[in-house]
């Protein structure tokens, strides 16, 4: 009855955040003359796209490094194959001859976008029907690719251990992007140029008929998505698997002798984790509205790893706070940084551009070296518990 | 009765070393067997090739009357080898399970060092012992499909945890608990898999005699209440004496005296082994 009760305030947890967020996004069009801030190019909804896509990816890698004990550095080269597969198959037949220009077209001429539009129709009600459905199905689709692949780099390189596991899967990234910029594979990735003209965010806002936006869901998507992905990351942690990678990260051995078998619960954690970051790539390629190899670097890696250990290795609810925080750090509150500031007369030196980067280096080289644990450690917040008090401080005030 | 566990010509060499050398023993069930000797005889080593931690060089172990281990050296290994018995099972297919499908099959083991889950709670550590017999999949366990089986789990161990004397602690984290109590954990974990043999590696390290001696009762006990057969690694003589039915004694990784505690306490060679060891017995 308890548990019932907790999910339910979970879900009305969530269903508040929502609102929220829609409510942002779409102030600056019911109250005209709000601070910069509100409106719709401000860098507050940049950071929120971005953090809530990067969150899911955090928590896809915590998964693997913080729950299992697999020090894996193979993310961006999931990632990779999520965008891509999403790329490829949602961009419209007609815009592929323009996108693929360089290589005379397309050799997938398919797109689910189009088989949608075939059944329900391209415009008003049919159209944003056919654009969820396929949108769906394509996100799934750039997860199953992805841990397809995972699956099959898995067989040889989960007998490695820590760090021969993490030269292995960045290698395994690297090759993937190296192979996805190959000139010859040019018809269906387009080599090293972006792919674009698939839906974004931007897609999913509600416009009228004359195009002009009437509500804004752009940056209530990308939540959505993570939200609930993330979620059914939560359920997976707290279910009897997830128990059992608990246990392989606390000792292989004791976990091998109660019988839970190391290969296979490694390989679904790998596989798992894989999917989830694949589908985040995809959102990536949603956010920047492009998808390019070249993006996809070990340095994004690099910082979703550093999200994690700031966050706290092992805690879902830190790598999103932290996820959420570091994102609006280098995207927002340090920009202005990287240009020159006076106050009054007087010209603040050192300030020029690339100095952001100094300063967010030396802020996570404090974190490390004096919060080793990161902001959470191996600690949750419960939403539901949460939700409990504050409901229970307001009945009492009543 | 037959037996639980049959060794046969078991020898494990590392490099040169041969560290288990020909060992044969019978381990019948419903009794508590004891595998004695000085340090580094190779007790422990035995242990891991039956729970399938290493693979033996050369040998058949047995588990309910069917071979569940089986190897013979080849190639270089075979160059190296200095036991006996080479070609004895060169004509038959090595079989080398990996431990979790031996604990499947029905042993368990506990650890000379502890090893319980440090992150994780009492119950945790048991219910996890729980997981391999677990019918849902990881798509039934994620989103909650399972939720009748979850419950048994869970009551299992709350009902385990009982029997053990460990309800009070459930939700405490198995370090902290002192080190008998985690002793008895490991234990307890152990049960938790449904075995039919249970190994213990030095249960009684690390226990003053009073502890030592609860421990014997509780090993009997367990016995009884479980139906187990119990193969055990001992240093303290008092308790080895007093459970065990049959004792293997070992040195330098042969077998060196067998027989009930009577006739292992007064054997020439036994003294021998351990006087000449160390002096503290």
């Amino acid at each position: 009855m308890e548990q019932k009760k907790n999910i339910s305030r979970i879900f009305i947890g969530f269903a508040i955040l929502f609102l929220i967020v829609i409510l942002l996004e779409n102030l600056s069009s019911f109250i005209p003359g709000l601070p910069q801030v509100f409106q719709p190019t401000s860098p507050l909804f940049t950071v929120l796209k971005k953090a809530a896509v990067y969150s899911l990816v955090a928590v896809s890698m915590n998964l693997l490094n913080g729950f299992t004990g697999l020090f894996s550095l193979g993310q961006a080269g999931f990632m990779l194959l999520g965008a891509y597969t999403y790329a490829i198959l949602m961009v419209p037949s007609d815009q592929k001859e323009q996108v693929y220009y360089l290589f005379g077209g397309c050799a997938f001429n398919f797109s689910l976008l189009d088989m949608f539009g075939g059944i329900f129709g391209k415009t008003g009600v049919g159209g944003a029907i056919s654009m969820i459905i396929s949108c769906l199905i394509a996100l799934i689709l750039a997860g199953a690719v992805a841990g397809f692949f995972a699956y099959l780099i898995g067989i040889p390189v989960l007998r490695l251990k820590s760090d021969y596991l993490a030269i292995a899967t960045l290698g395994f990234a690297e090759i993937l992007r190296a192979i996805f910029q190959w000139q010859k594979l040019g018809k269906i990735t387009n080599g090293a140029n972006m792919i674009k003209g698939f839906p974004t965010f931007s897609s999913f806002n509600i416009t009228n008929a004359s195009g002009a936006t009437i509500l804004r869901l752009s940056t209530f998507v990308p939540f959505l998505v993570s939200s609930v992905c993330i979620l059914i990351i939560v359920l997976l942690i707290n279910s009897s698997y997830g128990r059992a990678f608990k246990s392989i990260r606390d000792d292989e051995i004791a976990a091998e002798a109660m019988g839970i078998s190391l290969f296979k619960h490694k390989m679904l954690s790998f596989v798992i984790s894989s999917f989830f970051a694949g589908v985040g790539g995809a959102l990536f390629a949603m956010y920047v509205a492009n998808a390019q190899a070249k993006a996809f670097t070990s340095v994004m890696t690099y910082e979703i790893l550093l999200i994690v250990v700031i966050g706290g290795v092992g805690s879902v609810s830190g790598s999103v706070i932290a996820t959420f925080l570091y994102v609006a750090c280098s995207e927002w509150w340090l920009r202005f940084l990287d240009s020159e500031q006076y106050i009054g007369g007087f010209k603040v030196p050192l300030l020029r551009n690339g100095f952001r980067m100094v300063v967010f280096s030396v802020v996570i080289m404090v974190i490390v070296l004096f919060f080793s644990q990161g902001i959470m450690g191996g600690n949750e917040i419960n939403i539901g518990a949460f939700l409990k008090k504050i409901s229970s401080k307001s009945e009492r005030k009543r | 009765m037959g037996n639980a566990l049959h060794l046969e010509n078991v020898t494990m060499q590392f490099g040169g070393v041969v560290s288990v050398n020909n060992l044969t023993l019978d381990v019948p069930e419903k009794q508590i067997i004891a595998l004695i000797g000085p340090n580094g005889a190779g007790k422990t080593t035995a242990f891991n090739c039956i729970t399938g931690v290493y693979q033996p060089t050369n040998g058949l172990i047995e588990f309910m009357g069917k071979p569940m281990v089986r190897n013979h050296p080849t190639g270089k290994a075979l160059k190296n080898y200095k036991g006996e018995n080479a070609d004895k099972y060169a004509k038959e297919a090595p079989l080398s399970p990996t431990p979790d499908q031996i604990t499947g099959l029905g042993i368990a083991r506990t650890f000379q060092n502890i090893r319980l889950w440090k992150s994780m709670t009492v119950f945790e550590n048991v219910l996890i012992a729980k997981h391999q017999h677990a019918k849902q999949n990881v798509f039934s366990a994620t989103f909650r499909g399972n939720l009748s089986e979850e419950k048994r789990m869970r009551d299992e161990t709350m009902e385990l945890l009982r029997e053990q004397g460990l309800d009070a602690y459930k939700d405490e984290l198995a370090v902290s608990l002192p080190y008998g109590l985690q002793r008895r954990l490991e234990i307890a974990r152990a049960l938790a898999t449904g075995p039919k043999l249970l190994l213990l590696d030095e249960p009684a390290a690390g226990m003053n005699p009073q502890e030592t001696i609860e421990l014997a009762d509780f090993v009997r006990q367990i016995r009884e209440k479980y139906d187990l057969t119990v193969f055990l690694i001992e240093h303290h003589m008092d308790l080895v004496m007093n459970i065990s039915d049959y004792i293997y004694v070992i040195d330098f990784g042969s077998e060196i005296a067998r027989g009930v505690p009577k006739e292992v306490q007064n054997n020439q060679h036994v003294i021998e082994a351990y006087l000449g060891v160390s002096d503290k017995e």
